[in-house]
């Protein structure tokens, strides 16, 4: 079978939607139908959500679903399955893997999250020490996880774990899905300087995974977490947005509803970052145009960096701009969301909670280190982990 | 075509095989031809223009012609398309009068409106290249100020850039727009010593000169405007071009200069430079290509995108000179090497056609942001 093109998906998409009308069909029934059409994910495999089609289509099929008021599968509440585990999945899992994960993932009836990032293996993830241990056809695994988001709400975790302690660090780590309701899983919310606990601390005692969640060769996972990893940073800063859709929006806007708050120095401030934000729109439009073109360029490496970068700055005016408001802050409660939400509250919470996007998904620092290494091809920094067997490092 | 399809009104940023072709062919020329030590020689000799080279660049490339129409004997061609050669003659720092004659002069004509008797006859010269003219405006301006020159073409104007290459000056007077040809009786052209030394500047003094009337005062104020507009949008390009080589050069020598046993571009605090070097040059080709991207289909986003390109390029361009001598070290500070070139370009660059701050004026009443 040939994949569809445009007029061909046009046409499958009207076939879901008379078989199944949005407004008399259940919001999961529709999702697991749509699925099993092929129009979740068009470029995925036939049977797999998908339809081996180009995966520039894909919004031939949203429009058409948009415009009938069909049910999204709320990407937001999923972006970790969505955009790191069903890549990886997709290209390192077993048949059977597949069937039983993607399509509960895509509908959203099961939330994932990471277990990557651990206290003392952050941008150096590969030092991680989290153990598995094999026994039998299970592995056992120990240690601690951190900086998890949606862990309270997953039911699944994409996670990486040391199954080969005599090997160098990159070498002795091996990929699994992990079961979040395994005895053993214990998730405790982790504070942050926002006041809300939107990520956790996962605890893992002896919790045994059995060797067919496993996922790519043993000793192989750094390699299968590049998946993972590349997919999060296209994931982060590559979506499609409007004119002030950013976080200038909501500056631009108090900076014309209230003219008491104008000064001369925030105005050429605010001017600056208006004209910055406008220009990070277009590298991503430019982004996505190569990518149509089919000539992918390395820009989409810098997005996060500029987004991380303008999100901080212009948080920073936005409080400073209102002044006595300023000064105060909407709530500091503890409360656990169950989504990521970088741009909503107030401009306290947006300055804050923008701080960590420098950090999380590969810190700035690293990522100037790739496109220095990567893409402008400068000589590597001499380091002293290369060659040592993991258990032999200092820590 | 797909992304403009898909994306509705969002412009083509990217570059056509055919724009493609256009900058192989210019930077093959420019390679053999204006190589940085040719450039520093010209800049010291009494004729900082190599002729042959603007010869072989207009007509042998066509690349004077790109914004005239066929039928006045250009190629029909449009901004996207010199934006890329405006780019490769930045990349290069070619003294000639490309951004100019090519660019703001023909534009000026183009806008006239009336493209018959002097206006088609100019326009014909320009486009193949055998008449270089420029605008009596200063370089540093966004608008024209027609009362500088009274209608019997008495006044001075400067500093003009590439006055002295020209041989039809373009005067806004309150009468209207004149042609004065450079070599007539009541002109005087003297050149100034410039930031710039690949682009010359000169005072130029009427004093009763005689000129041909092109259009009254109404048309030639919005036309010198949108000649103007199209400077700035396409000195982004250069802009563009100039901070890529800045990079380019700066990437090379600190991967070949060692110091304490090491190449210096491995150390992290060189190599996070660059690296947001490199992130400023991709964000300043997709604000350079929005506005020449605008300029080409006439889009009513065209003020705007020309003056984001401009409050954000110019500040890429002087990012990147610097930054190039002060990572090549003692060797940027040097005759011999170009860095400087690049520096004096830049710095003048953010100058030419309006300064960021001025652009961002702009911005500002466009988007309906005013200042207190």
């Amino acid at each position: 079978m040939t994949a569809p093109d445009a007029a061909g998906l046009r046409r499958l998409t009207r076939e879901l939607l008379a078989a199944h009308p949005p407004a008399t069909t259940g919001r999961t029934d529709f999702l697991r139908a749509r699925f099993d059409a092929g129009l979740a994910w068009v470029h995925y495999p036939a049977g797999l959500g998908g339809l081996d089609a180009p995966r520039s289509l894909q919004p031939v099929v949203d429009a058409e679903l948009a415009a009938a008021n069909a049910p999204d599968n709320d990407p937001r509440r999923i972006g970790i399955g969505l955009g790191m585990a069903a890549p990886t999945v997709l290209a390192y899992g077993t048949d059977e893997q597949k069937r039983r994960f993607l399509r509960p993932l895509w509908v959203g009836e099961e939330v994932w999250c990471q277990l990557f990032s651990e206290p003392g293996a952050g941008s150096d993830l590969a030092a991680l020490g989290t153990r598995a241990v094999r026994d039998g056809e299970d592995w056992v695994v120990d240690g601690q996880k951190v900086w998890t988001s949606s862990a309270h709400v997953a039911r699944w975790a994409i996670l990486i774990a040391r199954t080969d302690p005599d090997v160098p660090k990159h070498r002795g780590i091996s990929y699994f899905i992990c079961d979040m309701t395994d005895p053993g899983v214990e998730v405790r919310p982790l504070r942050q300087i926002t006041g809300e606990a939107e990520f956790n601390e996962v605890f893992l005692t002896g919790v045994r995974i059995p060797d067919s969640r496993r996922l790519g060769p043993v000793g192989e996972g750094w390699k299968v977490a590049q998946t993972t990893l590349m997919n999060e940073r296209v994931s982060i800063g590559g979506a499609r947005v409007p004119r002030e859709g950013g976080m200038i929006g909501p500056v631009a806007r108090t900076w014309r509803e209230r003219p008491e708050l104008r000064t001369h120095d925030l105005h050429q401030r605010l001017l600056t970052l208006w004209v910055e934000a406008e220009v990070a729109r277009l590298t991503g439009a430019r982004l996505r145009q190569q990518l149509v073109a089919g000539q992918p360029g390395p820009e989409g490496s810098g997005m996060k960096l500029a987004f991380a970068r303008l999100n901080q700055e212009i948080s920073g005016l936005e409080v400073e701009l209102l002044g006595n408001e300023g000064l105060l802050y909407s709530d500091w409660t503890m409360r656990r969301p169950e989504l990521v939400d970088f741009t909503g509250r107030d401009a306290g919470y947006r300055y804050l909670r923008s701080k960590g996007n420098s950090i999380e998904g590969g810190t700035s620092e690293v990522l100037l280190n790739i496109v220095a290494e990567r893409v402008l091809g400068l000589p590597v920094e001499p380091r002293n982990d290369k060659d040592v067997a993991w258990k032999d490092l200092t820590r | 075509m797909t992304a403009r399809t898909e994306e509705g009104q969002v412009p083509d940023l990217l570059y056509s095989e055919a724009e493609e072709d256009l900058r192989a062919a210019v930077r093959s020329l420019l390679d053999d031809r204006c190589d940085a030590p040719q450039v520093i020689a010209r800049t010291e000799s009494a004729t900082p223009y190599d002729p042959r080279l603007w010869k072989a660049l207009a007509a042998g490339i066509g690349a004077a012609g790109l914004l005239v129409p066929e039928k006045f004997g250009g190629q029909g061609a449009g901004h996207r398309e010199a934006a890329v050669v405006v780019e490769e003659l930045g990349r290069s720092v070619v003294p000639a009068p490309y951004l100019t004659s090519s660019v703001v002069a023909t534009e000026t004509l183009l806008a006239l409106g009336t493209q018959d008797g002097p206006v088609a006859a100019l326009l014909a010269e320009l486009a193949t290249g055998r008449k270089v003219a420029v605008l009596a405006v200063p370089f540093s301006a966004v608008e024209p100020d027609p009362s500088t020159v009274t209608a019997a073409l008495d006044g001075m104007l400067g500093p003009i850039a590439d006055a002295a290459a020209a041989d039809v000056l373009l005067v806004p007077t309150t009468d209207g727009l004149y042609a004065v040809e450079a070599a007539a009786a009541g002109v005087a052209v003297e050149p100034l010593v410039a930031l710039d030394l690949t682009r010359p500047l000169a005072t130029v003094t009427l004093t009763g000169a005689t000129g041909t009337l092109l259009a009254d005062a109404g048309t030639s104020l919005a036309a010198v405007r949108r000649g103007l507009l199209a400077g700035a949008g396409l000195l982004a390009s250069e802009q563009l071009g100039l901070a890529e080589w800045c990079l380019t050069e700066t990437v090379r020598h600190t991967r070949e200069r060692h110091q304490f046993n090491r190449p210096v571009g491995s150390f992290q605090s060189l190599k996070h430079r660059m690296a947001q070097l490199w992130l400023e040059v991709v964000s300043a080709r997709a604000a350079a290509r929005n506005a020449a991207d605008t300029l080409a289909t006439g889009s009513p986003e065209t003020p705007l995108a020309v003056a984001v390109a401009q409050a954000y390029c110019s500040k890429v361009a002087v990012h990147a000179a610097e930054e190039c001598v002060q990572l090549h070290g003692g060797i940027g500070m040097t005759w011999e090497h170009p860095a400087h070139l690049y520096l004096k370009r830049a710095k003048a660059d953010s100058i030419a056609y309006g300064t960021a701050g001025r652009h961002r004026a702009t911005v500002a009443e466009l988007t309906e942001l005013p200042a207190p």
